[in-house]
C-alpha cells in the first residue's frame, strides 16, 4: 500500500510539473500585462489538438513537435494581444473577462467543429515503458514530460534574468511609468509577453497531450486548473507557479486515492478558497 | 411623464400582450429573455451598484433552485413556502462568501476568483449528494399543465410567462428605488472610492455585505423559477461556470449599472442565440458548435465596439437624457 501510494505521489508530482509550465504562462501574462487570461485552458487545449494532429497525420512525436507548437502559440498570443487585448489593458476587469470569455467560446467551439466532441489521445511507442527506481515504478512518458517542463521553465527564468528583452519586460511589470520614460516600447513588449505566456501554454499542451486526452470541454477545466495553481503559488510569481503545480498535482492524486477521484476538483477548490482568504498573495507571492 | 417611463410602459405592454400573437416557441424564448433580464438585474445590484465583481453568481441560482426543489420533492413543501428557505440559504451563502472575502481584504480579480471557487466547490459537492440526485439530476414531478396553481408553482406555461414578467418588472422597480435610496448612494460611494466612503463614516463592510446578500437572495428567486419551470436540475447546469457567464452577459452587454441594461442585453443575446441557430440550420450547417462559435464572434464584436454596453449608446441615439428611469443619475 505504501509503495502504491508513493507511486501515486510521484505520478502527481510529475504531472504537476507539466501543469506548472501551463500555469507559468498565466502567471507571466498576469504579472506583466495585468490581464487575467480566461482563455488559458482553451489555448492549452488548442496546443494539445495541434500535438495530436502532428502525431496522427505527420507521425511527429509530441516532444519533437513541441518547438513548432510553442512557436505557433507564440504567434497566436502575440496577435491576440496586439489585435484584441491591448485595447482592453486599461479597461475594468469585467470587460477583460468578457472579452477573453468570448475568445474562449470561439476556441472551444472552433475545436468542436474541427475535431468533434470525442476525446483524442496520443499513444507514443514508448507509452508503456517504465523505469524502476528502487521500489518505485516511474512512467517514462511522464518523466520525460516533467523533465522537459522543468527545463523550459528554467530557460524562461534565464530569459527573464539575462536577456535585454527579458529585463525590459520585467521593467514594465515593476514600474510601467518608468519603463515608458526610458523609452521602452510597452505595446510591443506586452505582445511579446503574451506570446511568451502562450508559448509556455503551447509547450505544456504538447507535453500534456501525452499524459491526458483532449476534448473541447478540456479547455474550461484546464483554465480552472491553471487559476488554482497560480493563485496557490502566487499570481505573478514564477517559482510560485512551479510550487503550486506540484502541490495541486500531488493533492489531486491524494484526493483520488483517499476519497473519490471525482472529488479531486473539490479538494483543489477548497485549497484555492483557503489560500485566497488566508494568503491572497499566494504561497510565494509578495504582498502589494 | 418622462420619455423613459413611456419607453418602459411600451416595453411592459408589449411583453404583457405578446401571448395574444406569439406561439409557444416564441413565448418560451421570451421566458428565457425575461429570466436572464431578472437574474442579470439581481447580479447588477452587486456589480453595477456596489462594484463587487461576482463571477460565480450561479451559486445562488443553484442553491435557490435546489433548496425549493428538494423541499418540494422530499417533504412536499409548496414552492410558495420553499422560496423563503431558498432566499435564506442563498443570502446566507452570499453572506459567507462576502464576509470571508471582504473581511480578509480579498479584492478585485481575487474576489472574482473566490466567487468562482465557491461556485465550483458547491457544484462538485452537489454531484456527491445522493439525496439530491447527484450528477444524475433532481427531477420535479410534472403535474397538471393546464391549471394555475401558484402555491405549488405547477400549471400552464402561460402562468410561468406572467410570473417571470411580474418578477422582472418587480426587480426593475425595486432597483429603481434602491438606486435613489440611502443604501443606493452608499453603494455608489463605495463603488467609486472605498477609502473616501470609509472616511465619510460609511461602514464599507456592511454596505458591501448588504449588496451581496440582497443580490444573492434575489438571484435565488430566479433559481426557484428555473427549478419549477424546467422541472429538472443538474449540478453541472445549476452551478456550472457557463451559467455564471450567461448570467453576467446580459447586464454587461446591455450596460453595466443601468436599469435598462439587463433587459436590453437579454433582449439582444437570447434572440441572437436563437437566430443564429435558425440561420445556421436554414443554411444547412448542422455541425455542433457552429451556433456557439457565431455567438462568441458576435459577443466579441459587441464588447469590442460598444464597450460601455448597448443601452448608453442606444439612449444617445434615442435622444434620451441620462436621468429619470434608468438609474444613471450622476453616473
Amino acid at each position: 500500500m505504501t509503495i502504491d501510494l508513493a507511486n501515486q505521489i510521484v505520478t502527481g508530482l510529475l504531472t504537476g510539473l507539466v501543469y506548472s509550465l501551463m500555469a507559468l504562462g498565466l502567471s507571466v501574462i498576469f504579472g506583466v500585462v495585468r490581464v487575467v487570461n480566461f482563455a488559458h485552458g482553451e489555448m492549452t487545449a488548442l496546443a494539445m489538438y495541434a500535438a495530436w494532429a502532428l502525431f496522427t497525420w505527420a507521425e511527429l512525436d509530441p516532444l519533437l513537435g513541441l518547438p513548432l507548437i510553442a512557436l505557433l502559440l507564440f504567434v497566436l498570443g502575440y496577435v491576440m494581444q496586439r489585435g484584441l487585448i491591448d485595447a482592453f489593458v486599461a479597461k475594468p476587469e469585467h470587460m477583460q473577462f468578457i472579452l477573453l470569455v468570448a475568445v474562449a467560446i470561439i476556441m472551444v467551439n472552433g475545436s468542436l467543429l474541427v475535431f468533434g466532441p470525442d476525446a483524442h489521445g496520443i499513444q507514443v511507442p514508448y507509452g508503456f515503458d517504465t523505469y524502476e527506481v528502487g521500489p518505485l515504478l516511474v512512467d517514462k512518458v511522464r518523466l520525460l514530460a516533467a523533465t522537459a517542463a522543468l527545463c523550459i521553465s528554467g530557460l524562461l527564468m534565464l530569459f527573464f534574468r539575462r536577456t535585454m528583452t527579458g529585463k525590459a519586460i520585467r521593467a514594465c511589470a515593476d514600474n510601467l511609468v518608468g519603463a515608458r520614460v526610458i523609452g521602452l516600447n510597452v505595446k510591443r513588449l506586452y505582445a511579446v509577453t503574451f506570446g511568451i505566456g502562450a508559448a509556455c501554454v503551447g509547450a505544456a499542451g504538447a507535453l500534456l497531450s501525452m499524459l491526458i486526452d483532449v476534448m473541447p470541454s478540456s479547455g474550461p477545466e484546464l483554465t480552472m486548473l491553471a487559476f488554482i495553481i497560480v493563485i496557490v503559488g502566487g499570481l505573478g510569481s514564477m517559482g510560485g507557479a512551479l510550487l503550486g503545480g506540484i502541490l495541486i498535482g500531488v493533492s489531486e492524486v491524494l484526493a483520488g486515492y483517499f476519497l473519490m477521484p471525482s472529488m479531486k476538483g473539490m479538494f483543489s477548490f477548497a485549497i484555492l478558497i483557503l489560500i485566497l482568504i488566508l494568503r491572497p498573495q499566494g504561497l510565494m507571492g509578495a504582498r502589494k | 411623464m418622462s420619455r423613459q417611463a413611456i419607453l418602459l410602459g411600451l416595453l411592459l405592454a408589449a411583453f404583457a400582450l405578446a401571448p395574444l400573437v406569439a406561439g409557444p416557441y416564441l413565448l418560451s424564448v421570451l421566458v428565457v429573455v425575461m429570466y436572464f433580464a431578472y437574474v442579470g438585474q439581481a447580479w447588477n445590484i452587486m456589480m453595477g451598484f456596489a462594484g463587487q465583481l461576482s463571477l460565480g453568481h450561479t451559486l445562488y441560482v443553484g442553491l435557490g433552485a435546489y433548496t425549493a426543489a428538494a423541499l418540494f420533492v422530499h417533504l412536499g413543501v409548496p414552492a410558495v413556502f420553499g422560496l423563503f428557505a431558498s432566499v435564506a440559504v442563498a443570502a446566507l451563502a452570499g453572506g459567507v462568501v462576502g464576509s470571508l472575502g471582504f473581511r480578509f481584504g480579498v479584492k478585485g480579480v481575487y474576489f472574482a476568483l473566490l466567487t468562482i471557487a465557491f461556485a465550483e466547490f458547491t457544484r462538485i459537492l452537489f454531484e456527491h449528494i445522493p439525496g439530491l440526485g447527484g450528477p444524475g439530476g433532481l427531477f420535479l414531478p410534472v403535474g397538471d399543465r393546464s391549471g394555475i396553481d401558484l402555491v405549488h408553482l405547477r400549471g400552464h406555461p402561460l402562468m410561468f410567462y406572467y410570473l417571470i414578467l411580474a418578477m422582472t418588472a418587480g426587480i426593475f422597480l425595486l432597483c429603481r428605488r434602491l438606486v435613489r435610496s440611502r443604501l443606493g448612494y452608499t453603494w455608489l460611494a463605495v463603488r467609486e472610492d472605498q477609502e473616501a466612503a470609509a472616511a465619510l463614516g460609511i461602514n464599507v463592510f456592511r454596505a458591501k455585505l448588504a449588496a451581496v446578500m440582497l443580490s444573492a437572495g434575489l438571484t435565488a428567486l430566479g433559481g426557484v423559477f428555473f427549478a419549477f419551470y424546467y422541472n429538472n436540475l443538474f449540478p453541472n447546469q445549476a452551478f456550472g461556470m457557463n451559467r455564471s457567464i450567461e448570467i453576467i452577459l446580459a447586464p454587461i452587454v446591455g450596460g453595466l449599472g443601468t436599469l435598462f441594461g439587463p433587459i436590453l442585453g437579454a433582449l439582444i443575446l437570447t434572440p441572437l442565440g436563437e437566430g443564429i441557430t435558425m440561420a445556421t440550420e436554414a443554411m444547412g450547417f448542422k455541425a455542433a458548435g457552429i451556433k456557439q462559435l457565431c455567438y462568441g464572434l458576435a459577443l466579441l464584436a459587441i464588447v469590442k465596439f460598444l464597450p460601455d454596453g448597448v443601452w448608453p449608446w442606444a439612449r444617445a441615439r434615442l435622444g434620451l437624457e441620462p436621468g429619470d428611469g434608468d438609474g444613471e443619475d450622476d453616473r
